[in-house]
């Protein structure tokens, strides 16, 4: 490896079409557990909302299973399920639960009862209320939940290269280059992946002010 | 033959615990190459998070290095230190430093972050106090503002072994051993047993980690604190 060149610019080029195909793959496999995950999750939280008692047991469960190291979880389901999509969008949903629930609880909670006063006294019904004033105020914190478990995502999405060829977006060149001990594919893999996430944060940042431009981002909770 | 008979038998023969691909063997090069990057994390991110808590200098370096952590994945960083790892040594530097050195980056914010938020919530009228008395920085940082931040701190500490020992499990794709050997065998032999009886190790190992630090944390916490949130 060491009397090879750092990049092989003339490998990059050659294999532009490819790298698009990876990246693209690597955003529909980020963007498939992000939104089940969230889905998941909002009804998790809304149920612990209604229940408090719940929530504690839905944050212990979920943080255990955050716990369980991601390379364990996807080889062990490559038995059940083999090297396909579901593989690696089970734990890739399961991760996401923990970085969601807990911020679209304190979301809902940040909303003020004086604020929810004002809105009764409106004559706002339940449903109303939800829409127009609970939902929007709960923005700021629901955006960081959903900061959180997009980065962490991309970074998961890497893993899944270990299911098989077929999967793993960017992170498929990761390993490859690994095997191959063909720099170039590492570096195209690990520097796509790392900007991919920071692009992501950087969008939902903006999503955020486009949303709720009344206020600024408001601190994630973890 | 059934998944939980297959792993169950790779786990109790005896073959599998002895020798220096078995069970103990592969664990203790697992909390070695975590250990060794916790205490090198440790030794950098807990001095320089208390020295920013304690002056306010640089505390956008603790911020600005916990967004840059998340957007770090680990398996990444593994791959992507290893083109440079390799030029210092072709053989460690291929199956040893990338993981070793991934987990320190991986460690290091955690700790960082916590040591400073530790310090920084410290109640500013106590340590005015504690300067009115007379005390010396030294004194305030090691005898007043240390105990008070010491669960915040070892909280980061928690967080970053917890990562580190779960996240550890990945340098067994790079060339390292610990518990992830087992996965990655247990994949390429297509021994369902092997495999699912390292699943079954690395998960446990990642638990056990949680609860020992939570168990820990309880007891690392001054009493007067304690009384004081009880009472």
């Amino acid at each position: 490896m060491s009397s090879e060149p750092l990049v092989r610019w003339d490998w990059l080029a050659a294999h532009l079409g490819p790298i698009a195909g990876r990246i693209e793959q690597h955003l529909y496999l980020t963007l498939i557990a992000v939104s089940v995950g969230f889905a998941i999750s909002f009804l998790l939280a809304t149920v612990a909302i209604r229940r408090r008692r719940l929530y504690p047991l839905i944050v212990v469960v979920t943080t255990g299973v955050y716990t369980i190291p991601s390379f364990a979880l996807f080889a062990a389901l490559i038995v059940f399920s083999g090297p396909s999509v579901l593989s690696a969008e089970v734990p890739l949903i399961m991760y996401t639960l923990v970085l969601f629930v807990p911020n679209i609880v304190a979301g809902f909670d940040a909303v003020p009862w004086d604020v929810l006063d004002s809105a009764d006294g409106m004559g706002y019904t339940p449903g109303q209320r939800w829409w127009h004033v609970e939902l929007p105020l709960a923005i700021p914190l629901v955006v960081a939940g959903l900061r959180l478990a997009t980065v962490s995502t991309i970074g998961l999405v890497t893993i899944t290269s270990i299911l098989g060829d077929s999967l793993g977006g960017l992170g498929y060149y990761i390993l490859d280059g690994y095997h191959r001990t063909f720099t170039t594919e590492i570096l195209v893999g690990g520097l796509l992946s790392i900007g991919l996430a920071v692009l992501a944060d950087l969008g939902l940042v903006l999503l955020q002010r486009v949303l709720t431009p009344w206020t600024t981002a408001r601190e994630a909770v973890r | 033959m059934d998944l939980v008979t297959a792993t169950a038998q790779w786990l109790a023969d005896p073959a599998q615990w002895q020798g220096p691909n078995g069970i103990p063997a592969r664990l203790l090069e697992h909390l070695e190459l975590s250990g060794v990057s916790l205490v090198i994390a440790a030794l950098v991110a807990i001095p320089l998070g208390l020295w920013i808590g304690h002056t306010g200098r640089l505390s956008w370096l603790t911020v600005s290095s916990a967004n840059a952590w998340r957007a770090l994945p680990s398996f990444a960083v593994i791959g992507l230190l290893v083109p440079f790892t390799t030029r210092i040594d072709p053989t460690l530097g291929f199956t040893l430093y990338p993981t070793v050195v991934a987990m320190i980056v991986l460690a290091g914010p955690p700790i960082l972050v916590n040591s400073y938020e530790g310090i920084a919530g410290v109640d500013r009228d106590l340590v005015d106090a504690a300067r009115g008395m007379g005390m010396r920085e030294r004194q305030i940082l090691v005898g007043l503002e240390v105990p008070i931040a010491l669960p915040v701190i070892a909280t980061g500490i928690r967080l970053a072994a917890v990562q580190v020992i779960a996240t550890a499990t990945l340098g067994a794709i790079f060339g390292f051993g610990g518990l992830g050997r087992f996965i990655v065998l247990g994949d390429a032999n297509q021994d369902n047993g092997e495999l699912f009886g390292g699943v079954v190790l690395v998960a446990a190992l990642a638990l056990i980690t949680f609860g020992l630090f939570v168990l820990l944390e309880r007891r690392l916490v001054s009493p007067g604190l304690s009384s004081r949130t009880a009472s």
